[in-house]
């Protein structure tokens, strides 16, 4: 041909852009792809590579690659590429959308990676209308792996696992993925398409144009199954394979649109905008402004504490809550605190305890098992715990008496009906911040500014702060008359 | 006030939003599951994403993504489902991909209960999935570690571009305690091997397969390469009191806690007892232990498991000293006063061993 000829010359159907000129990730023959002769990969890719040019979306495309024949996408794809896990191409490509929203996701896929050990990840994508692109490609088989039955291996097709044919007694039924994800609301397009005859590609390259034009539409959730032909596995020639797609696949696959909502989809707004850098301590609540100024520096503590306690009781009685306002309270007053719940089968058995520990030298163990005051809301809490308070501690119980057979020699007991006297204040539920404020008085270690200051913080509503307020002065008022008593016995 | 009151589990995800961290994807379990919920409160709210994942297969995965993309993202579980996330663990660590795991342990095996064990060292630290890889992995034994460790996990895992995994027991990630956090947010630029959908990354290729056997061992060397060279310079551990100490106490996470309540109470009653806590359990600090070895008489490791830190430090010492074990599982704690019995037992054999015909149990 003269040079001029050239000149004249028009590619009408030339390499997609957004193919490499050269495999050059390939070992070898990097001028050809490793699909088999007639197999449908290399037109799937085809048609997926021109429709990434000509929606112009080369540089922002992310192909997401599965496990299976189409494992080196990244061979031939000029766009950015990541090679999944088998099955999981999916959850790799939701993540991959939600953290550049401005890219182009697609998940390609085979039907073994898919429809078996991919079916959480798909139904879960599609289900939560992840904007993505999915290709799926389905050839009935396992061909990588030299032909092992798959879950869209047809009725009597015989396989390298299924040698007698694919029977339905023992190994189900073919899956019907378009048809299953349809039955979910999110999926904005789904369609079977197949590779049987020049009309049906010319379809699937339409079909396959539109869910990636969805995507950049910002539609949402598109997906396109390929009824593909596999000549090696099935052991068939080139058109034999593409016959049997259309005469045998197109039978237990029908071809069509599951799904098009595309005509009444809303577009996808941009993400919103993101806080200034400045702006998140403060929005994590953990900024200077955040933090209360504290009462440490107005406290002298009198010598040395190490104030721990055990609280128990039932769930609801506010076990955790009276610790957590003793700990914070103690953090108010410039001491060292810990507050550890229990952890343990009681967590959902009913009731529940806590450690609490305050000190002036840093904590080493904030697990109690010998506390100074135990706190026991109810007998059974006593009887856990009892043995274990420290000899000349205290025992502040929630009851009427004190039960015989838990009376110590070494320890101070203040036995009181706290719910009964709670309720009188106005609710029952205030019994923890009666006991808090009887502790509070006994271990006399705790300034009330701290004590009030923690209770604001931590107890918005109004009425309860008031509520418990007048709880903790009753506490502290039985407190008292209890440690004037064992003066007097003394 | 500088410090507030906060758990274990909560302190994690302020700490990772802080480190520049905008990618949270999970999978609800007890005790980790305060950790999804503090990042799906505060993710959304901080310009990052939060995803609740279908099971912690795909959590894994889609952690793979968000690190292909170039974003600081992580995730939290518990040990069944960390077993789940091997997979895609070592699929990262081929595909050197950063990224922050917290774990924060339950008792096992299988559905085991959800008590706090140490039970999950030998699948984190020693690599559940399959391959020649290793992650890194750092043990907190306090609220304010929580916080601090989180944000040297995501650094590492960036130095290395390898998994980072906080391990923490249910105590540590339940319990509160004061923090402080740094007052500043830190932005994360994508590194240039990220795949960002722009053209600047289109020749970006994330990817763990070498089908070609000379260049699959070419790879595997470059990742010893890095863990070697993390080796010798990310180990960490905390020695306290044991610059004359007979008795080394060792012991990880609330362990650790436990066993400093231990050595005060021992030093208080005139035994030569120290601490030795290893904070990064990958790498370990195998240095740490040999120097201790000079002075050292015994080494006692305290596990709530049936023995896995055990054989770490076991390997440390190589024989150089005699190694006893207490532990605990179930979700039962060792408590101070069972290890100081034992303590008081092993220092009466550390006196026998100081006579002079006592040479032998050095050299057991």
């Amino acid at each position: 041909m003269s040079s001029e000829a050239l000149m004249e010359y028009t590619v009408a159907h030339g390499r997609p852009k957004a193919f490499y000129e050269r495999f050059e990730r390939k070992d070898e023959l990097q001028h050809q792809t490793h699909y088999c002769p007639g197999c449908g990969h290399g037109i799937v890719h085809k048609m997926l590579a021109r429709a990434i040019d000509e929606l112009g979306i080369q540089n922002q495309t992310i192909l997401v690659g599965p496990v299976g024949c189409s494992v080196f996408t990244y061979y031939y794809f000029d766009v950015g590429n990541v090679q999944a896990a088998h099955g999981r191409a999916p959850a790799v490509a939701t993540a991959i959308k939600r953290s550049r929203p401005q890219s182009m996701v697609i998940s390609y896929q085979g039907d073994g990676d898919l429809s078996a050990i991919g079916s959480a990840e798909i139904l879960h994508a599609a289900n939560r209308g992840e904007h993505i692109t999915v290709i799926f490609v389905n050839n009935a088989i396992y061909s990588m792996t030299g032909g092992q039955a798959a879950p869209t291996t047809l009725l009597g097709q015989k396989s390298t696992t299924t040698p007698q044919g694919r029977n339905a007694g023992r190994e189900g039924y073919p899956l019907h993925v378009c048809e299953l994800l349809a039955t979910l609301e999110a999926p904005v397009y789904l369609e079977r398409v197949g590779l049987g005859d020049n009309k049906q590609i010319a379809k699937a390259s339409r079909a396959i144009r539109k869910a990636l034009e969805n995507q950049v539409k910002g539609f949402g959730f598109s997906l396109i199954e390929v009824l593909s032909p596999c000549p090696t596995i099935w052991k068939m020639s080139a058109v034999e394979a593409q016959r049997w797609v259309r005469d045998v696949m197109e039978k237990t696959y029908p071809l069509g649109v599951y799904r098009d909502r595309s005509k009444d989809a809303q577009s996808w707004s941009a993400p919103e905008e993101k806080p200034a850098l400045q702006d998140i301590p403060k929005i994590l609540g953990v900024a200077e402004a955040n933090l209360p100024e504290g009462n440490a520096a107005l406290i002298e503590h009198a010598g040395e504490i190490d104030l721990q306690v055990r609280i128990a009781g039932f769930g609801g009685q506010g076990v955790l809550l009276l610790g957590e306002i003793l700990a914070e309270a103690g953090l108010d007053a410039g001491l060292e605190v810990s507050w550890l719940p229990s952890y343990g089968p009681e967590m959902r058995s009913g009731t529940s305890n806590c450690h609490v520990r305050l000190a002036s030298q840093s904590i080493d163990s904030p697990l109690v098992t010998v506390p100074h005051v135990l706190v026991a809301m109810n007998e059974p809490s006593l009887r856990k715990f009892d043995l274990s308070v420290r000899p000349g501690g205290w025992v502040l119980y929630n009851g009427e008496s004190f039960p015989v057979d838990c009376e110590r020699p070494d320890v101070h007991v203040l036995a009181r009906p706290f719910t009964h006297l709670a309720d009188e204040l106005g609710d029952a539920r205030v019994s923890n911040m009666v006991m808090l404020g009887a502790l509070l008085e006994i271990s006399g270690v705790l300034p009330q500014t701290s004590v009030d200051d923690a209770l604001h913080r931590l107890v918005r509503n109004p009425r309860w702060l008031a509520l418990d307020q007048h709880a903790l002065e009753l506490g502290r008022t039985l407190a008292r008359e209890a440690m004037q008593e064992a003066c007097h016995e003394v | 006030m500088h410090k507030q009151l906060m758990k274990g589990n909560e302190a994690i995800v302020k700490s990772a939003i802080l480190a520049g961290c905008r990618g949270f994807y999970g999978y609800p379990i007890t005790p980790a599951s305060e950790i999804a919920e503090a990042a799906a409160q505060y993710f959304p709210q901080t310009g990052g994403v939060f995803v609740q994942a279908e099971s912690e297969v795909a959590a894994i995965n889609m952690l793979y993504g968000a690190a292909a993309a170039g974003i600081r993202a992580m995730t939290a579980s518990s040990g069944p489902g960390i077993s789940l996330m091997q997979e895609g663990i070592s699929y990262m660590a081929g595909a050197e991909l950063p990224c922050v795991i917290a774990d924060i342990t339950r008792g096992g095996p299988g559905l085991g209960n959800i008590a706090a064990e140490q039970s999950d060292y030998h699948q984190v630290v020693k690599g559940g999935g399959h391959g020649n890889y290793r992650t890194i992995v750092l043990a907190p034994h306090s609220v304010q570690e929580m916080a601090d460790l989180t944000e040297l996990a995501f650094e590492l895992a960036d130095r290395y571009r390898n998994p980072v995994v906080v391990l923490a027991d249910g105590f540590i990630g339940q319990m509160m305690e004061p923090v402080e956090f740094p007052p500043r947010a830190l932005e994360h630029e994508p590194p240039p091997w990220a795949v960002t959908g722009t053209a600047a990354t289109r020749r970006s290729l994330v990817n763990s397969l070498h089908l070609n056997s000379d260049e699959l061992e070419a790879h595997v060397r470059d990742l010893e390469t890095k863990y070697r060279r993390a080796e010798q310079q990310e180990t960490r551990a905390e020695a306290w009191l044991t610059g004359d100490a007979e008795i080394v106490l060792v012991g990880y996470g609330i362990v650790g806690r436990i066993l400093k309540a231990v050595t005060a109470e021992a030093r208080a009653a005139g035994l030569k007892v120290g601490l030795l806590r290893p904070v990064t359990l990958y790498p370990f600090p195998v240095r740490s232990f040999q120097k201790l070895a000079r002075h050292a008489q015994i080494f006692l490791v305290v596990e709530m498991s049936n023995g896995q830190l055990l054989e770490d430090v076991k390997l440390a010492l190589n024989g150089a000293r005699p190694v006893e074990f207490l532990g605990r599982g179930g979700g039962n704690v060792p408590t101070h006063e069972e290890v100081l019995r034992r303590v008081y037992q092993l220092a009466g054999r550390v006196i026998d061993a100081n006579e002079p015909e006592g040479e032998r149990l050095a050299h057991v």
